[in-house]
């Protein structure tokens, strides 16, 4: 395969195309998460969940039909040719414009935030990691947390524009709840860059780096920050949760309190995008957790991207090191979701004055305290 | 009354962190996620009906064939929800059942309004109503949620019966007829 043809091709059609396959894995993987909720849900529960819809055309096929046919697949289709084709409507009482807007704008910061954030890396010739990314930009963690946290935007905006109680009170509650937790959440990844970041290099806060500062030599060098940095990486995890809106933070929505929260006027196709793009914040906080605290595509601890391509013989090839690490990063992100929905189907909800205090009166004295103990160790490691 | 007073212990640091409780619910849910479902696949998969369970009401037989019921009425006078109704007739006299006093000429339960109580079947004097395993039942219109007395015998089959107390009177009146004991 000649790869120079697709070298050839101007800028911005590469970048269109290449924008256009993450979104395109990006968007299923999404849809397939629902799918996933449901199964896992309904295993927990000791239900076989969704495992009867089938297109009668597709019934002949053996042995495939009926595993898909277990597993819920085509349920997930018939669900969202449901979302695309039902009536949508719009109630007589709300503010059109940003009732309209409000799920779209959902869905932006969510498809956004991927293009800073890697998903592999490949050797080039010379053996040195060159990041799979849309956009490797120097300020890689910030644009994470500047775009992702503008999806509180949409909450916000549908709330209001919903122009009815409910949706309002859910749209405000998911408001102070995630401004609440950003900070415990950029806090706690500091540490993270202060060791990142020694002195006499570059600084960066690219997460191509962080990834590659965990796979250094050396008992130290090799060690995930995930287990260095336990702290910081749980105050992250929490904080993520909050942020993504999930289960036992799932304030904004909290359906017994609030009948479906700020979505409450919303059905049909809206409804799904804002469904979807909940769905894609999870991936993208969880790639982000993984990048940051597990290694990224290094599949052990110790065990760098580098060490198995040698070991597999493959060393010497751009695309199997790219498609062995991309395999490993989504197969640590998908491991991330299944416990994501595992804590949702095992936690309660908590009371909305508890999520207030366990935000500011723990995480955040903790993320502070946290921060400075790591910046005093590190100060007293690169001293010494 | 004896009061037990019961000492409430302050929450240890480690509780009040919440992360053993969560972590002990993760291991609980993990080992229903692995446990073999309970659910019953219900079409493919039909639930085991247990003794005494009360299902459709239904007419039997006796084990010569004779319907039971003589439309005394009875199950339709107690029925609560008046599901039940029976129109009586009489049997002719040239049938081999005309010792027997009455038989109904017509009988029906509206399964739309039947609650499954079972007083039908307690008040028979005859036992010849009786609530089966049958539990589903379902229709298009009304009319078809309206079982008459051929599908009631359908529905209840021949039950075995200890007594066959009509053969015994006609048994006891012939032998007085053919000059007996008494």
């Amino acid at each position: 395969m000649d790869s120079s043809l697709y070298f050839d091709l101007p800028i911005w059609v590469r970048v269109t195309l290449q924008g256009v396959a993450v979104i395109a894995v990006l968007f299923p993987l999404a849809a397939a998460c629902s799918m996933a909720e449901r199964k896992i849900s309904a295993w927990i529960q000791g239900r076989p969940g969704p495992n009867r819809t089938i297109p009668p055309f597709l019934r002949w096929i053996p042995v495939v039909a009926p595993v898909l046919q277990k597993l819920g697949l085509f349920q997930l289709a018939a669900d969202g040719g449901k979302f695309v084709f039902k009536e949508d409507p719009i109630p007589g009482h709300v503010n059109k414009v940003y009732f309209v807007l409000a799920p779209i704008l959902a869905m932006i910061p969510a498809l956004t935030t991927i293009a800073v954030v890697p998903f592999g890396a490949y050797l080039d010739s010379a053996g040195r990691a060159v990041p799979l990314v849309l956009a490797n930009v120097d300020v890689g963690i910030l644009a994470v947390f500047a775009v992702g946290s503008l999806g509180v935007y949409s909450v916000i905006l549908a709330g209001w524009a919903s122009n009815s109680k409910y949706p309002f009170l859910g749209g405000v509650r998911a408001s102070a709840q995630l401004i609440s937790y950003e900070l415990s959440m950029t806090l706690s990844v500091l540490p993270v860059f202060l060791w990142v970041n020694a002195p006499g290099g570059s600084g960066t806060l690219s997460l191509f780096d962080v990834v590659q500062s965990q796979s250094q030599p050396g008992f130290w060098g090799g060690m995930w920050y995930g287990v260095l940095m336990p702290i910081s990486a749980f105050i992250f995890l929490v904080a993520l949760f909050a942020e993504t809106n999930r289960q036992p933070f799932d304030m904004p929505e909290s359906e017994a309190d609030l009948v479906g929260g700020f979505h409450t006027e919303y059905g049909a196709f809206k409804w799904s995008l804002f469904f979807v793009a909940e769905y894609c914040h999870m991936i993208v906080g969880s790639g982000v957790f993984v990048l940051l605290f597990l290694g990224g595509w290094h599949p052990l601890p110790w065990v760098s991207l580098e060490m198995v391509s040698g070991w597999l013989h493959i060393a010497g090839s751009p695309v199997l090191t790219g498609a062995l690490a991309t395999l490993l990063f989504l197969g640590k992100v998908v491991a991330f979701i299944f416990f994501f929905m595992w804590v949702r189907w095992t936690l309660p909800r908590f009371r909305y004055d508890q999520v207030m205090t366990l935000g500011w009166q723990k995480l955040l004295p903790l993320s502070i305290a946290n921060l400075i103990a790591y910046a005093l160790a590190i100060a007293l490691i690169e001293r010494a | 009354m004896a009061v037990i007073p019961v000492e409430r212990k302050p929450l240890t640091l480690a509780e009040r962190t919440y992360i053993p409780q969560i972590v002990h619910g993760l291991k609980t849910t993990f080992r229903h996620l692995v446990a073999p479902n309970v659910t019953l696949e219900y079409p493919e998969q039909r639930p085991e009906i247990p003794g005494g369970y009360r299902g459709v009401p239904t007419l039997v037989r006796d084990p010569n064939g004779r319907e039971k019921c003589v439309s005394c009425q009875l199950c339709e006078f107690v029925c609560p929800p008046k599901a039940i109704r029976i129109t009586p007739g009489e049997i002719a006299s040239d049938s081999a059942q005309a010792h027997v006093e009455r038989a109904p000429q017509a009988f029906d339960i509206d399964m739309l309004r039947c609650i499954y109580c079972g007083l039908c079947q307690e008040v028979c004097p005859e036992e010849a109503i009786w609530l089966q395993t049958q539990y589903s039942m379902t229709g298009y219109t009304r009319e078809e949620m309206v079982n008459h007395k051929d599908r009631l015998y359908e529905l209840g089959g021949t039950l075995p019966d200890a007594h066959l107390k009509w053969d015994k009177k006609k048994a006891a009146e012939d032998a007085a007829a053919h000059g007996g004991h008494h």
